[in-house]
């Protein structure tokens, strides 16, 4: 499957242009435009406009206001939410920075040693790695929490202490590492291993050991696809409910915004200006990593589809 | 303000300070280990590039898999066993067929509806001037969370009693066309299929996308000879388009089946799997956290990865294939 940017036409393909075409994807594309238009529209509008007519009536009598951007950021004092989701907004940050990061080096890490450092079996491994994908991470959750919160024992001997991270950001970067693995190593192997022989080879003439191969060329070199798996992890890491709510719930100073979110659905089911603008600024962020390095992301998606 | 950065900073530091651990111990074992040289210089760089993978691999997915397993013929709190109790509950539970109906449905439906309006979209562009804006906009849903979306489509589902004034989008369309529209989240079985459209919303996009770049790989000369010899729209689309992407289509189909498998973000935030929405995933969940029977939640899990296994083991073959290729 080649990957290709978005808008790449070809010309001879054109002459089968037709005008019902057009107006077909363009219908579908409104279509689809609808519903974030209709939270965008929402979120600038008063508590009680919101309450009483149609966003749609905003069109003919506009009225706008940041009243509910404030009270998401800054909590009010009744109604909504009481001190704002900024806090999540940041746990947010937090949780996704290095939960991208980490996979994303020691990936590229076994890649390498995978593609280079060959050894009797390694195909064998690189198999079994990529099968691993087969685990849906349901299978992985409630062992995990509880070999961080008791460890892990046969019988009476533990074998495992507990890690006592549960609760803590480090319960949650390291699920995410753990569960990327198989398709980040999976998708770096296939860019890795395509590196040009020669350099590698001329490296290792110069005595430069595996080290520094690895740091000099391949991370220089990787770059283009490490990119595009790095932003593949980042919008499913800050995405994902999942793993949030399993290994933070309850815990406000961890739960990132889009489990807060979720759980205002629940708590403030009708107050449509608040969830609206607070689900603006949570989908604001992978909105603009996707307008902004969209290229890479189409990369990404077309080879990481198997998640 | 000032509390704000009180609470906040905090975690700001342990971002940083844990990012600065990772790439300081990185550092010092790639120094140290890069002394070494000779004939342990190979084996070692071997042990230092791949064991964290594998590691994190081994704690993180392979051991948990068969823990939840040895769970699954347990009881509630892991701490005797039950045999096949958990599975005969699967198996006899009404409550868990509706689960096992539903979850059927979106497999079956959300693929072939997902991917067929993705292909449409893609032969569409195709034919049309101007194609990147209808793409970047279809195209975008695809950035937003499950959770995002979600709450989009429930303000879209909103309902008020017949005959007041409606502030959501559908209730006031079907009122405006003379309907009495109804409570739209609680009416079986319409409610998983307006689940379903959250899905579609946002995953359309990118079938679309990646059938996109299949079709503009289909050489020009071979359309071009086959309209030459007459073939025109739905002809040139079934004998020489579609065989063409056909692979693809695949692909993109089998990984709309396993997402529509794995499904539990939209069901959990919409309705969180009440009148009668639930599915595999969700139930797992609440039986786990919400019932605190692991047992049970565990036995789920295994139905679970027992239905994506067939994709997988055809995805395995055909990357066997493909290197054996090369």
């Amino acid at each position: 499957m080649s990957s290709r940017g978005l808008s790449q036409a070809n010309p001879a393909k054109k002459l089968f242009a037709s005008k019902w075409a057009t107006v077909i994807v363009w219908f579908i594309t409104l279509l689809w435009f609808i519903p974030s238009l209709s939270l965008l529209v929402t979120s600038f509008r008063s508590k009680d406009d919101v309450f009483n007519t149609g966003w749609w009536t905003a069109f003919g009598n506009p009225s706008f206001t940041l009243d509910s951007y404030r009270s998401v950021f800054f909590g009010d004092n009744g109604g909504g939410v009481s001190d704002g989701v900024l806090p999540y907004f940041v746990n947010s940050i937090v949780i996704t920075l290095p939960a991208t990061i980490f996979p994303v080096v020691i990936a590229t890490m076994a890649a390498y040693a995978l593609a280079w450092i060959r050894f009797k079996g390694s195909d064998t491994v690189f198999y079994i790695i990529f099968a691993l994908q087969i685990v849906p991470l349901q299978m992985a959750l409630v062992p995990l929490l509880k070999l961080f919160t008791g460890g892990a024992s046969i019988g009476s001997f533990q074998f495992f202490p507990a890690l006592g991270i549960a609760g803590d950001f480090a319960g949650i970067w390291l699920p995410h590492t753990m569960f990327s693995m198989p398709l980040a190593i999976y998708l770096l192997h296939n860019f890795v291993s395509s590196l040009p022989r020669e350099i590698m080879e001329a490296a290792v003439v110069d005595g430069a050991n595996h080290f520094r191969i690895f740091r000099s060329i391949v991370l220089p070199l990787s770059i283009p696809g490490i990119a595009s798996f790095a932003i593949f992890q980042f919008l499913w890491v800050w995405n994902d409910l999942l793993v949030a709510l399993t290994f933070s719930s309850g815990l406000d100073n961890v739960a990132p915004i889009n489990a807060k979110i979720a759980s205002l659905v629940g708590q403030y089911g009708s107050s449509w200006e608040t969830l609206t603008a607070g689900a603006f600024v949570t989908i604001s962020v992978p909105l603009i990593v996707f307008f902004s390095l969209q290229k890479y992301f189409v990369r990404g998606l077309l080879a990481g589809s198997v998640k | 303000m000032s509390d704000f950065i009180a609470t906040n900073l905090p975690k700001v530091t342990s971002l940083f300070t844990a990012m600065a651990a990772f790439f300081i111990i990185l550092a010092v074992i790639f120094v140290v280990a890069g002394l070494a040289n000779g004939k342990k210089a190979r084996p070692i760089a071997l042990l230092v590039f791949l064991t964290p993978a594998l590691l994190l691999l081994l704690a993180g997915l392979v051991i948990p898999t068969g823990r939840t397993i040895l769970f699954s013929f347990m009881n509630p709190n892991s701490d005797g066993f039950v045999g096949f109790e958990n599975y005969a509950w699967i198996a006899t539970d009404p409550g868990v067929r509706t689960v096992l109906f539903n979850t059927a449905l979106w497999t079956i439906l959300t693929p072939l509806f997902t991917t067929a309006l993705g292909l449409y979209l893609a032969v569409m562009l195709d034919r049309m001037r101007g194609e990147s804006i209808p793409k970047s906009l279809i195209f975008m849903p695809m950035a937003i969370s499950f959770v995002g979306a979600s709450i989009i489509f429930k303000f879209m589902y909103e309902y008020r009693d017949p005959g007041e004034a409606q502030i959501g989008l559908l209730s006031a369309i079907v009122q405006a066309i003379g309907f009495g529209p109804s409570n739209w989240l609680l009416v079986k079985p319409l409610n998983t299929l307006l689940l379903m459209v959250v899905f579609i919303w946002t995953q359309t996009g990118f079938a679309m996308v990646i059938l996109s770049a299949a079709i503009k790989g289909v050489p020009a000369d071979v359309l071009e000879a086959s309209a030459l010899d007459g073939a025109t729209g739905w002809k040139l689309f079934r004998g020489v388009t579609f065989p063409m992407v056909r692979t693809t289509f695949v692909v993109v189909l089998a990984t709309m089946v396993v997402a529509s498998l794995k499904l539990f973000d939209i069901v959990r935030t919409m309705t969180g799997g009440n009148f009668g929405t639930s599915v595999l995933a969700n139930e797992m969940y609440s039986q786990i956290f919400v019932q605190f029977d692991a047992g049970k939640g565990s036995a789920l899990a295994v139905m679970l990865f027992l239905s994506v296994t067939p994709i997988f083991i055809y995805n395995i073959r055909s990357l066997k294939r493909e290197r054996s290729n090369k």
